[in-house]
């Protein structure tokens, strides 16, 4: 039985917000369960009692002193912008007024 | 001098310009004289801004000679950011993105009077290990123009190979410094993480990323990585430890250091050759009075594994933000939507291995797949990086072979996904411990391609791994073997 | 058949400090668009984020003040979503090891006190701001507000009706104007919320399917909206209808809710540790001194005027309704001693003085030693009151003691019987019928004539003494005829 499903790959697609063609789709599908069969090897080692490693390093409490720096000239990030208006940063019509 | 300033090492020239017998203006003119008769061939540089250059060797010719690398040209590969040169990962989608800021590494080479010279070839966004994943075009391996240079950073290792770099700043997330370092013949070193700060280095996998030299000989990587590495308060990740002469300890030789030799690294899958190489420089280490005994990382198996889980997951994440909005690249198509833009911009932007590794990344984070899979991929990363606290209890270093065969042919695993992943099999661990490796020549094949011997310490001990590379180098030759690059004139 | 409801509310809170959350760029209301960005949090490729210690120990403090458990091991995770306010396409949150959890606050409901249980409280970033233009223009980004330090506060489902859940923002507020952690201002968005209500059958166990509510942009649009909400619920269940589990925008001008257009996916944040930041922890002696070091909170201020001022409940709540006003009390009484007097006169006259000019009390510079002043002026008889309320705007408007604006503008009260007793006859001598009327025993004809008596000095006339006199210059001209 395959580990993912071209449906499934759609719906990742979607959250990753890529478009896909068909045939990206069917070699995604194909290519992401050889990785995800690779990836099984995993499961056979028992990991009940380990606690999870997302920092290597035993670094705590690394803050910034509360003082403004300054911010980059408006125009500076403007210019980076593939479209703009005016300071403002353009994006096409937004009807939604919620993430989605 | 015979040879021509070009084929000097970094710390000969910084020597030369110190004592006033080179000028910034011809060691400038030197590089890219040289860069211009090679890059037509292998296209390590993307850019190179030669007015720039030139007008930064003239400033420093008007001052004393000051800094640690006064006058040295170094390139850097093009995922770190250099202010208002442009900047792209090698991928469409940062396509004219001129970053408004210096990385720290930039910083801190210009503080020491490096020039920055140009922006190095790289697998798109470092997700690779061929450089041939580049929206720009492949990098030859000069020792063998039919082959690649590894990756990601093969731009970084080609180009100090052909000598039309001094030196060159790469990123290493699993091997990407090290293995090209091996397949071009040169020293990479990729720093305890924590060690160089991050900031303005464009994210791959922020948990496993670090920036390191790759250079012509050991010297080289320790006099680089004392001017990058060092607390950095824009990086919450970097340690505050102090950097110590790497330089001034090199020479403190091998006798009584302990090293281990992981007996997992010489199964199924390993070159002959590079097996024979390997063995040769282990005997090499011993001669010059190193114990060297076999040890065991009972994890390493599932080193690629849990490397493919975590740094997809963090790399679907990094790569999140570039949606068309700010900068770089947008499919402008007029009235889409929002969401067509985001859509569109992005199957545009990235190429075919960011979208695999993408959309690795977002399954393994999603709801329903997260435990199966990422939980559990971070718990066995705690048991591979406590094998390595176990082997350093009992050994100084470790010894291994970089990568487990020679420089391969374009397109030979392109259409394997997971063979590809496979040629990091000796490099990852160590990003998942977070320890520091160094790859350093140890032979060649019968065919003439470089191999590379890769050497581990503990976290912070770069001192260690550098006095073991330095000693090895110091008793062989295969460093001061030069590939025969073709010099063509770019037509103009 | 009865429903209960029942009601929980998020709290998003801007923590006042200097400089944003992760970067140093400042952390203010009303820059130019894009003015105050820099490449952390514009999101740009290689910058990395490090945490602002005010806008963590602002939220240590907030989180004991609301009786929360700071977390051991605090930790920051990524939230992923796509939309052009959100630089990183992930916001820097917290989920699973959340700065504070577990805490509590009372709010007073129908003379008895009820603990509504706060489940976190954690810190996180706010994005930038989008305007739509009209027609088919485009939207605009305003990354200025990206980075803003917030702390979220999620209560309990514990409120039981609309009113329950406008007190329980009150307080909250009130707690968080006295802590100075943020100015609460929620048109400028320094405080949002969101609400979540749900209906059930009496007696049921299970709770019913919630109802999310976004875009309420002040306390009385959450009550307004949640009360219309619980209605529409009751309606449909009595209907024999369903309630749908979804999100709803409250429209203020229609009043009423309607759904958000669903989304085309159920929504996967992909949640999962912040690799650029490091855990964080607050040892015991720390959560000690801050504990010790925040400031007296409303209910055991109240508490404490009542029994040493002997203030009234009703009093001591309004004098406590803001800490500024609470501050300005207490440092006129220490000048002053009459905590009645004072409090009487700020309840009455500050208060009106900010409503009529639709002012907050923070808004209203008053200086104890003026306040003082004024009011022993008032209780030594040198000016009266109706002079006094004059006395008090000017006094704030410019500053000057209440003495001095006295002096200068000869505003003393006029309680010379001499003085009076000539405006007293001009005023007989000008209203015969009045006067007339005050004989044949009207009494409102009597309060006429003292009107006309103020009115003729400007309100400086004692109006006692005006009384008194006035009485007795009638009673003479009857004797006399």
């Amino acid at each position: 039985m395959p580990r993912i499903t071209a449906e499934e790959v759609r719906v990742v697609a979607h959250l990753a917000r890529l478009s896909l063609t068909d045939e990206e789709v069917r070699l995604f599908t194909q290519q992401l369960d050889t990785i995800l069969d690779y990836v099984q090897q995993l499961q056979r080692l028992k990991t009940e009692s380990v606690s999870p490693t997302t920092h290597v390093l035993p670094l705590a409490n690394v803050l910034r002193p509360d003082q403004i720096t300054p911010s980059l000239d408006p125009e500076t990030v403007a210019a980076l912008a593939p479209q703009r208006k005016g300071r403002f940063i353009q994006v096409p019509k937004i009807i939604e007024t919620e993430p989605g | 001098m015979s040879r021509p300033l070009w084929a000097l090492t970094a710390h000969e020239l910084a020597d030369a310009l110190r004592q006033g017998q080179v000028r910034p203006r011809e060691a400038v003119e030197a590089v890219l004289e040289r860069w211009q008769s090679t890059n037509t061939l292998l296209h390590a540089y993307l850019g190179v801004n030669a007015e720039a250059v030139r007008a930064r060797a003239e400033r420093l010719a008007s001052q004393a000679p000051q800094g640690k690398l006064f006058g040295v040209p170094v390139a850097i590969k093009d995922n770190i950011c250099v202010r208002a040169e442009e900047t792209t990962c090698a991928s469409r989608i940062l396509r004219g993105f001129r970053p408004p800021y210096h990385a720290t590494v930039v910083e801190r080479l210009e503080a020491e009077g490096a020039i920055i010279l140009g922006r190095l070839n790289m697998d798109e966004f470092a997700f690779g290990s061929s450089t041939e994943s580049s929206a720009h075009g492949v990098t030859r391996n000069p020792w063998d123009a039919t082959r690649i240079p590894g990756g990601s950073s093969g731009g970084s290792a080609a180009a100090v190979a052909a000598d039309s770099a001094f030196a060159a700043l790469g990123s290493d997330t699993g091997g990407s410094i090290r293995q090209p370092a091996a397949m071009c013949g040169v020293v990479g070193l990729k720093p305890t993480y924590g060690r160089v700060s991050r900031y303005g280095l464009i994210a791959f996998a922020s948990s496993l990323d670090q920036i390191g030299p790759l250079a012509k000989d050991v010297t080289d990587a320790a006099l680089l990585l004392e001017v990058i590495a060092g607390y950095d308060p824009r990086d919450s990740t970097s340690a505050e430890v102090p950097v110590p002469p790497y330089r001034e300890r090199l020479t403190q030789g091998l006798q009584g250091l302990r090293i281990g030799i992981p007996r997992e690294c010489f199964v199924d899958g390993l070159d002959p050759e590079v097996r024979r190489a390997v063995e040769e420089a282990i005997k090499v280490l011993r001669q010059l009075g190193a114990a060297c005994e076999p040890t065991s990382l009972p994890h390493a198996e599932y080193a690629v594994a849990t490397y493919y889980i975590l740094a997809t997951a963090e790399a679907s994440s990094n790569l999140a933000r570039f949606d068309g909005v700010q900068y770089g690249w947008r499919n402008a198509a007029p009235r889409g939507s929002l969401l067509e833009m985001y859509q569109r911009t992005r199957a545009e932007g990235f190429g075919a291995e960011a979208k695999r590794r993408i959309m690795l990344g977002t399954y393994v984070l999603s709801h329903g797949y997260y435990d199966a899979y990422y939980a559990r991929a971070l718990k066995v990363r705690t048991l591979i990086k406590q094998d390595f606290d176990r082997a350093f209890e009992r050994f100084d270093c470790l010894v291994t072979p970089t990568a487990p065969t020679p420089a391969f042919r374009f397109g030979e695993k392109l259409e394997d996904p997971l063979s590809m992943y496979l040629s990091d099999i000796y490099t990852i661990s160590v990003n998942l411990a977070g320890i520091p490796g160094i790859s350093v020549p140890c032979g060649f094949s019968k065919t003439g391609l470089p191999i590379g011997l890769q050497v581990l310490a503990a976290p912070f001990q770069e001192e260690r791994l550098l006095r073991a590379a330095y000693a090895y180098e110091q008793a062989t030759a295969w460093h001061t073997r030069q590939p025969e690059v073709a010099e063509t004139t770019p037509s103009r | 058949m009865n429903y209960e409801t029942t009601i929980g509310l998020e709290v998003h809170v801007q923590l006042a400090t200097r400089s944003k959350a992760f970067c140093g760029c400042a952390n203010n209301f009303g820059a130019a668009p894009n003015a105050q960005t820099c490449p952390v949090c514009l999101g740009l490729p290689g910058s990395l984020p490090v945490l602002n210690q005010a806008a963590f120990e602002l939220a240590v403090r907030t989180a004991l003040a609301l009786n929360c458990q700071i977390t051991d091991r605090i930790q920051f995770d990524r939230k992923h979503y796509f939309y052009p306010d959100l630089p990183k396409a992930f916001q820097i949150s917290q989920y699973d090891q959340p700065l504070s959890h577990d805490g509590h606050l009372d709010i007073p409901v129908q003379e008895q006190t009820k603990r509504v249980r706060i489940h976190r409280a954690h810190l996180e970033e706010d994005a930038g701001k989008l305007l739509h233009e009209a027609g088919d223009g485009a939207s605009l980004v305003d990354f200025n507000r990206a980075g803003v330090p917030l702390l979220e506060i999620v209560s309990e489902p514990d409120l039981a009706s609309p009113d329950e859940a406008f007190t329980y923002l009150t307080r909250l507020k009130l707690i968080l104007q006295y802590l100075e952690v943020s100015s609460c201002d929620m048109e400028k968005g320094t405080l949002r919320c969101d609400a979540n209500l749900s209906v059930r059958r009496q007696g049921e166990a299970a709770l019913g399917s919630k109802v999310e509510i976004k875009n309420l942009n002040s306390f009385r649009h959450v009550r307004a909206a949640l009360r219309y909400e619980q209605e529409r619920q009751v309606a449909a269940l009595q209907s024999g209808q369903r309630i749908a589990q979804e999100t709803r925008l409250w429209d203020a001008a229609l009043e009423r809710t309607r759904p958000m257009r669903s989304k085309e996916e159920a929504s996967d944040y992909r949640y999962f540790r912040e690799p650029d930041l490091v855990p964080f922890s607050v040892s015991p002696e720390t959560i000690g001194r801050v504990r010790e070091g925040l400031p007296e909170l409303p209910e055991s201020r109240k508490a404490r005027l009542m029994r040493d001022d002997r203030l009234s409940s009703y009093d001591a709540d309004l004098v406590t309704s803001s800490r500024r006003l609470a501050d300005l009390y207490e440092a006129t009484v220490a000048l002053h001693r009459q905590p009645k007097a004072v409090a009487n006169y700020l309840i009455s006259e500050l208060l009106a003085y900010a409503h009529v000019r639709s002012l907050e009390i923070e808004a209203v510079a008053v200086e104890p030693a003026h306040l003082a002043q004024l009011l022993q002026l008032i209780e030594a008889g040198a000016i009266s009151r109706p002079v006094a309320k004059n006395v008090f705007v000017e006094m704030i408007e410019s500053r000057v003691p209440p003495g001095e604006i006295v002096t200068r503008k000869g505003l003393g009260q006029i309680s010379d019987g001499a003085a009076l007793e000539g405006i007293i006859a001009q005023v007989i001598a000008a209203n015969a019928q009045t006067v007339a009327d005050v004989r044949a025993g009207k009494a409102s004809a009597f309060q006429f004539l003292i009107g006309q008596c103020m009115k003729a000095t400007q309100g400086k006339a004692n109006p006692q003494r005006v009384a008194e006199q006035l009485r007795q210059s009638l009673s003479q001209q009857t004797g006399g005829s």
